[in-house]
């Protein structure tokens, strides 16, 4: 009598949002399929999920960053009810300057690369009519900053694609979520000093993810008050800005 | 997972102590191994930081919050045996693997202490017990098996078969021994998630005994408040509180998050010996004019009254609080428990949660275990500085007088003396000590006075340190 479990695909689900999102799928009872490029960490991520009430989990292990291994990908991730799509690196903006060809690979990694995955899987969710695409890019995203603009241009771009992907989606009933975290305490960034108010635990971001993707959100800015931080970012006169450090 | 400089804000449960720390959160066995290899020393393992004194804390040294290592890694439906890694805490254990099936019945902790925000690692260093020691014991004696990360990156399978030394002094072993990456325990399955309580007031000790003697046989959770405040004929006056998991209708399983919280210490604390006075007496007086009240309630409210309010010890302001509690065994229990009583009244101190509980017989097989046969007694204190430790001091006289001991995860205070005194098995202990593990507790109340073990061959006397 139970309906079937809800079938969805988390891309890089060893990041420590993706992983917390899983979670709470998992206690859903969702079907999971797990993509990541650490086989170990994928079978230490699936065990867990495993436990906490996953109706399933597969995995595929694989360099998610590679447009060329993205086919055998697909072949294993059949059609989902949501995806989301979570891998990403911080890029350092010093040496992108000093080292362009490093840069290139950081915009391949954070945009090329996705962009090309959503692209192959979009139309699979469009045929059946349903489902949420949900894609983790950045408030670094919102305004090109000189102290990160080659990750914030990487961000930005996915963010200008995902507005094009809702648009042709939008006819089949496909959701498209942009996410954009402000600073968050997982791995990615465990080199930065971490404290203050605006760093939120994963867990937290991942309570508002998994809420937006049942309330079919376009945008969602998370923790809530990086909104309005950005709308003052977005909207400071270039006079001032260019004064900033930002 | 990075070590970044000093920070000063790991503070344990109490908020008694500052302590500059270097912080690292890894992930997995080899970002584990990696802090030990390159971090500072000495090193010790913090979990949840639900300690309330200096037994989570390492001042000037390393703290590996165990933070990160929070999967689980197995779960048996059919036996109820979990494996999972240390820094999973055990709300998430109710929450996720002890949802009831169809009939109401479900998997349940063995042994649960007053806060679900607790680890496994922790529960397991500390030992701790629960409103159900009498059935059940403390915690270590539900963990058949536990993975030890030692400081020179040994990796070590420890049960009552495999590394017994290190097994037995791992259970309580205040995470001296070495980092605990993983442990099994064995769930029990209970007929319910609901509770029926029962609230009985109370006149004295003597009834006490008389409604905790009557209590042990049918009811698996039984504890006491006692109304710290009263003096002469009211002395040991308090309500007598039992629960039992009832079968049946299907209960709420605890929630993951706190609806209330204490966003930030206040300059001065609310709890001052006005409303202290005033919480007591209004709280001996909720059940009304009845001397026994009965419901069916979920088990969180009932099990964990306190954690409905995140963060309440901010509550006791800047300074903090200390915790006492000690145990005391069977055939002085009354009568220390109503000299401490009587010495607290005294002092004009007053606690605004005063908790008693009769203790079972079920050995643990910690060396450092607090729990033993007898009454526990627990209090809170504000910090006032000299004249509260002064006090402090004056109950562990009392305790030490009866054969009593103090719970080092509630201790802040007690002298090297005291905590030699409680726990005979300290000598065999040190052994097992990881030489690349401290923590401030472990400075302060034991310190290398005494020689180390002496090598067999060439006994060497004992020296006296000034």
């Amino acid at each position: 009598m139970t309906a079937p479990a809800r079938k969805i695909a988390v891309l890089g689900a060893t990041s420590a949002i993706a992983e917390a999102c899983a979670r709470a799928w998992a206690m859903q009872g969702a079907s999971l399929f797990l993509a990541g490029r650490r086989a170990d960490e994928l079978a230490a991520v699936a065990q867990d999920l495993r436990v906490r009430g996953a109706s399933e989990v597969a995995v595929w292990a694989g360099d998610l960053a590679d447009p060329l291994r993205h086919a055998d990908l697909l072949a294993e991730l059949g059609a989902p009810d949501v995806v989301l799509l979570a891998w990403g690196t911080l890029t350092d903006q010093a040496k992108a300057e000093a080292d362009p060809p490093y840069a290139a690979r950081e915009l391949a990694t954070n945009f090329t690369a996705p962009a090309a995955l959503l692209l192959a899987i979009a139309p699979r969710l469009a045929e059946r009519r349903a489902g949420v695409i949900a894609v983790i890019t950045s408030v670094a995203g919102d305004r090109g900053r000189q102290s990160n603009f080659v990750y914030g241009a990487a961000k930005g771009g996915l963010q200008r694609f995902l507005e094009g992907l809702r648009h042709r989606l939008h006819p089949s009933g496909v959701a498209v979520l942009d996410i954009r975290p402000g600073f968050v305490k997982t791995p990615m960034t465990a080199h930065l000093p971490r404290t203050g108010p605006l760093w939120a635990e994963p867990a937290r971001v991942a309570e508002d993810i998994v809420r937006a993707v049942e309330r079919r959100r376009a945008v969602l800015y998370t923790p809530w008050f990086w909104r309005w931080i950005l709308l003052v970012v977005r909207t400071l006169p270039r006079p001032l800005f260019h004064r900033s450090r930002l | 997972m990075t070590t970044a400089g000093p920070r000063q804000d790991r503070l344990a449960w109490g908020r008694a102590h500052r302590f500059a720390h270097s912080l690292t959160r890894p992930r997995g066995l080899a970002e584990a191994r990696a802090a030990l290899r390159e971090g500072p020393r000495p090193v010790l393992a913090l979990g949840c930081g639900r300690s309330y004194g200096d037994s989570c804390l390492n001042a000037d040294g390393l703290l590996i919050e165990t933070g990160g290592l929070d999967r689980f890694i197995a779960f048996d439906p059919s036996t109820g045996l979990l494996e999972a890694e240390a820094g999973v805490r055990l709300a998430d254990v109710l929450a996720t693997v002890c949802r009831p099936d169809a009939d109401g019945s479900a998997w349940f902790p063995p042994v649960t202490p007053g806060t679900r925000w607790v680890s496994l690692g922790g529960a397991l260093a500390n030992d701790v017990h629960g409103k159900n020691h009498h059935r059940f014991g403390s915690f270590g004696r539900h963990v058949p098996r536990f993975t030890l990360l030692r400081g020179d990156g040994e990796l070590l399978v420890c049960s009552a078969r495999e590394n017994e030394d290190l097994y037995r002094a791992t259970i309580g072993g205040l995470g001296l021994t070495g980092l605990i990456l993983s442990l099994r325990l064995q769930l029990r399955r209970v007929p319910g998630l609901m509770l029926v309580a029962e609230d009985i007031r109370f006149d004295g000790l003597d009834e006490f005994y008389a409604l905790a003697a009557a209590s042990e046989a049918g009811w698996e959770y039984t504890v006491a408040w006692i109304d710290c405040l009263a003096r002469g004929r009211s002395l040991g006056r308090g309500i007598f509180s039992r629960a039992n998991h009832v079968p049946g209708p299907v209960g709420e399983t605890a929630p993951l998050a706190n609806r209330l919280a204490v966003p930030l210490a206040p300059p001065f604390s609310p709890l001052n010996r006005l409303s202290l006075r005033l919480f007591n007496g209004l709280y001996f007086r909720k059940l009304g004019r009845k001397r026994r009240a009965r419901r069916l309630t979920a088990y969180a409210p009932s099990l964990y009254p306190l954690d409905a309010i995140g963060n309440w010890n901010r509550l006791y302001g800047r300074r903090g609080f200390y915790q006492y509690q000690c145990v005391l065994p069977p055939e002085n229990a009354r009568d220390a428990v109503a000299e401490l009583l009587g010495a607290i009244a005294a002092a004009g101190e007053g606690s605004f949660l005063s908790v008693l509980k009769t203790m079972g017989h079920a050995r643990s097989p910690g060396l450092l275990s607090f729990p033993m046969p007898g009454t526990t007694l627990a209090l809170d204190f504000p910090n006032r500085g000299a004249s509260t430790l002064a006090l402090l001091d004056w109950l562990d006289a009392i305790t030490l007088a009866a054969g009593g001991r103090l719970y080092p995860a509630k201790d802040g205070r007690m002298s090297a003396k005291t905590f030699a005194a409680g726990y005979p098995e300290l000598p065999r202990f040190r052994r097992s000590v990881d030489p690349a593990f401290s923590s401030s507790f472990w400075r302060r109340a034991a310190p290398a006075a005494d020689p180390p073990a002496p090598a067999p061959s060439a006994p060497i006397p004992a020296l006296e340190h000034s």
